[in-house]
């Protein structure tokens, strides 16, 4: 049965079982939750097997399907937010309530639980409260966050500067000086012709910034070359890689630069539709987009005959993402598009022949789709001109952990780690994690290195740990990070990336042994060797990594060297002493030996 | 047109997978989710192989001239005994008690590959067992999610009884019903996705000690034997 809200939101979404992930998001922002009796009502409305939604409804970390307290606090889990003192905050947080982790209080109120990073490292520690970030937060602000809850006034009342997101841009270069008009990089690509602008982007070597490097001209061609009249143009601004927050500030500050590249590449590949794949953790973003979205249809750059060229239409849509980090690998991604669980598909073919619906797709990341707009205007040879021989251009590196101005910061590729750490003001690193949890670890006779495609890669996180930090707590963080967010369709990551996490709670907390360090390296080669995605391909990098350079950490704190048991099979006898009243040795088990 | 497998030729035909090839051509590669009446899932990766230098699952791997295909190499062998050992460790397979025992492709894989152990401290899920329907026991604690009664339901039986929910390690078996009960949905004993499961989480009522232990599909001779020649 249908009530008024649930039907207003179908109508809303068109009754269209592709869109079954926007509707599911926003059935939770009316109701809180999925009930069991929703996900029927939703099924039936849009026809389709309930068990295919609640399959969607379960995949997503922010739908819910208990009810999870009319406020649901969740902290963001990120390294950088633990560093920050999220833990102590949580504990006090929880204590105001008298909650464990996770539990819903008995008035049905509140529930406080964790969530992966929320891209907010430069302004953390971080929360989502009802799907609203928070940031900044300190003691005072918990005290009046849990007042608020207490006082049960809408979180759409709340005082708008606990909303605040702050913009830290604390390095320029060409990319983010670079001034594009509307319009202008188009009608540089219309009069150079699809065929011209697909050269020049080659020309360019342009490589996408969201981790696989990939060319992009390549990458258009190949999608403007595959048969079939439908194309598609996806940017995905999912930017789920914990520490990574650069695409943030670019849709804060260069949203029109975004959508003319979108056009652009509509216009070399002869696309139709776009989407724009918003990570669900950045709402706040929403308002700008639309704003541009709107402001660029009325000035005749999207909808029909786009700048008056009679047959170019095309428009932008925003899809929304719901709280899971493999959403960014593209064919998940896409499969999320399409209301989907967010499985990543078997590839060949690739999604520039058989992406959304099946049809020839081009996903970017967002900082690709701007320099694209910029390569439009002034040519592939002027972007050359910056970078190394494999890595034409700029990289923005989001720049969180122990340093002095955490924020993006823009250099040209094959800057050194130790300049970066330099500017931001690390003043005693021991590491640096590059490229988040799935990047490389260095240590510090490594900061020489250069942030570039022949050396280290990076899709934009650049997290610094002083000599004060544990690398085994490091690792232990990014080990339950992945443990989440994995989409557990094969076997190597869904068990491997548990497991992991096991073994590095264990070690973590001194209670792990020498086999739980083979056994880490035999797992984490397993996941790289057998799994189905770049997630389960990198779940163990942190992990070997930090194995191979920082070996002694997890040595020293090994309690014995040999294997510990699973259980402790005295402490299984606990219970029968206990309902016997015995404690004498012969109630012990091999007491004075080693179990 | 022929590949070679360890060094064999195999013959095949336009359309055909590596697995579905060395098959049909007397070869076992070991697998799990993979069943030829239905498109491969790629999701268990017992099946993989050393593709041109490269692993790959051979089941989604499509044939072609000239492929270089190793699939007994110790590399090989022992990854595919990893993820067997993975599945062992993520259900609750208590094989001396369970019905399914000598006809399950979990068990017998693992004997084909010398699996003696589950290597790993065993997650010990909480998983349910559904006895709501008349005729049909489900028991989750078995499933290794391959996913064949969920293609076997949606795309033979037309009725998506079954589907997965949950992500990770979470990942879990559901049914088409509002109470979650495997009673209240639609399933019918004619359904095709009651003779896929490759474990034993689905099976059917009353019917379990037919065949006596010992006179069972594996008891006798290796899943590599049986498969490839089921008639002897
Ligand atoms: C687990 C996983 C997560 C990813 N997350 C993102 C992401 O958040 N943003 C992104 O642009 N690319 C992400 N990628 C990479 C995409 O799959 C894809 O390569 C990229 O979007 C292509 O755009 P580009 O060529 O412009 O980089 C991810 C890949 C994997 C395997
Ligand atoms: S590697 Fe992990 S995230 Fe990728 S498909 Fe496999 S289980 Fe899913
Ligand atoms: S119940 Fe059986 S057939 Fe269905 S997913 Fe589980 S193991 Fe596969
Ligand atoms: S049989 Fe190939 S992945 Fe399962």
């Amino acid at each position: 049965m249908l009530h008024r809200g649930l039907s207003e939101i179908l109508a809303r979404h068109r009754y269209e079982p592709g869109r079954l992930v926007q509707i599911l998001r926003d059935v939770m922002q009316a109701e809180g939750y999925l009930s069991p009796p929703t996900i029927t009502a939703v099924a039936e409305a849009l026809r389709v097997p309930r068990s295919q939604v609640e399959g969607v409804a379960g995949f997503y970390a922010f739908f819910a399907t208990e009810f999870r307290g009319r406020y649901r606090v969740l902290f963001s889990d990120n390294i950088t937010d633990e560093m920050q003192g999220s833990g102590e905050l949580r504990r006090r947080m929880l204590d105001a309530f008298h909650l464990e982790l996770g539990e819903v209080s008995r008035d049905g109120q509140v529930s406080v639980g964790l969530t992966a990073c929320t891209g907010l490292c430069d302004q953390g520690p971080a929360m989502l409260v009802n799907g609203r970030p928070i940031a900044r937060l300190t003691p005072a602000r918990i005290g009046a966050i849990s007042a608020l809850i207490r006082g049960g006034s809408p979180v759409e009342q709340w005082p708008d500067n606990l909303f605040t997101i702050d913009t830290h841009v604390e390095r320029r270069d060409r990319l983010l000086d670079t001034v594009v008009e509307p319009g202008a990089a188009l009608d540089a690509a219309i009069t150079r012709g699809a065929t011209g602008t697909l050269a020049e982007l080659r020309a360019s070597e342009l490589r996408g910034r969201g981790g696989a490097g990939f060319s992009a001209g390549q990458k258009w061609t190949a999608c403007a070359a595959a048969p079939g009249p439908e194309r598609y143009i996806v940017c995905n601004a999912d930017e789920g890689e914990p520490g990574t927050f650069k695409d943030r500030v670019l849709l804060t500050t260069h949203i029109g630069q975004l959508l003319e590249g979108m056009t652009v590449a509509a216009h070399a590949v002869g696309a139709q539709r776009g989407f724009i794949y918003l990570r669900g953790e950045y709402p706040f973003l929403e308002p700008i987009v639309e704003a541009a979205l709107a402001a660029r249809r009325g000035a005749g750059l999207l909808g029909r005959d786009v700048r008056g060229v009679r047959g170019f239409d095309f428009d932008i849509e925003v899809h929304h993402g719901a709280g899971a980090y493999v959403c960014g690998e593209e064919s998940a991604l896409i499969e999320s598009l399409e209301g989907k669980r967010g499985i990543p598909r078997n590839r060949p073919p690739y999604p520039v022949t058989h992406g959304y619906l099946g049809k020839p797709t081009v996903v970017n990341n967002v900082e690709t789709l701007i320099a694209a707009a910029q390569i439009a205007l002034h040519g592939g040879a002027w972007f050359r001109t910056l970078g190394t021989p494999k890595s034409a251009g700029t990289k923005i590196l989001s720049v969180s952990g122990d340093v002095a101005r955490p924020g993006i910061y823009e250099y040209p590729f094959g800057v050194t780690v130790k300049q970066v750490l330099a500017d931001a003001g690390a003043e005693r690193a021991q590491a640096v994690q590059v490229g988040g949890p799935s990047g490389v670890l260095l240590a510090a006779h490594e900061f020489g290195r250069r942030i570039a495609f022949e050396d280290v890669p990076s899709a934009g996180a650049f997290m610094v740990f002083d000599e004060t930090r544990d690398i085994v707590r490091v690792v232990d963080n990014f080990a339950r990070f992945f443990a989440h967010e994995s989409c557990g369709f094969c076997t190597p990551c869904r068990v491997g990336t548990t497991l992991v996490k096991h073994m590095m709670g264990r070690l973590t907390a001194g209670e792990g042994s020498r086999r739980d360090l083979k056994d880490l390296t035999r797992v984490t080669r397993l996941m790289k060797s057998s799994s189905q995605c770049g997630l389960g391909h990198t779940a163990g990098n942190p992990v070997v990594d930090a194995l191979e350079k920082f070996k002694p950490a997890f040595v020293d704190r090994l309690p014995s060297l040999d294997v510990r048991p699973v259980f402790d099979l005295d402490a299984a006898l606990g219970p029968a002493r206990e309902a016997t009243g015995r404690d004498d040795p012969g109630a012990h088990f091999g007491h004075g030996e080693e179990t | 047109m022929t590949f070679t497998l360890d060094g064999h030729d195999i013959p095949f035909e336009p359309g055909q997978t590596v697995v579905q090839a060395a098959l049909a051509a007397g070869h076992y590669i070991p697998h799990l989710c993979y069943h030829p009446e239905f498109q491969p899932h790629g999701s268990c990766k017992v099946c993989t192989c050393t593709v041109n230098g490269r692993t790959a699952t051979s089941c989604t791997t499509p044939a072609s001239e000239g492929l270089e295909v190793a699939s007994e190499t110790p590399e090989i062998q022992e990854i595919r005994r990893d993820l067997v050992q993975f599945l062992f460790t993520e259900g609750n397979h208590f094989c001396p008690s369970c019905e399914q025992s000598g006809d399950c492709m979990l068990q017998a894989v693992g004997y084909e590959l010398g699996v003696v152990t589950g290597h790993y401290n065993p997650l010990f899920p909480n998983r349910p067992v559904d006895a709501s329907h008349p005729d049909v026991l489900l028991d989750t604690n078995r499933c290794i999610l391959c996913e064949l009664c969920v293609r076997a339901s949606a795309q033979i039986d037309g009725k998506s009884i079954f589907a997965l929910s949950g992500r990770g390690i979470t990942k879990h078996l559901i049914v088409n019903a509002e109470s979650g009960r495997l009673g209240d949905t639609q399933l019918a004993t004619t359904d095709k996705a009651l003779d896929v499961c490759p474990v034993g989480a689905i099976l059917r009522k009353r019917t379990g000690f037919r065949v006596p232990i010992g006179r069972r599909t594996y008891d006798a001779r290796p899943i590599s034997q049986v498969t490839v020649e089921p008639a002897k």
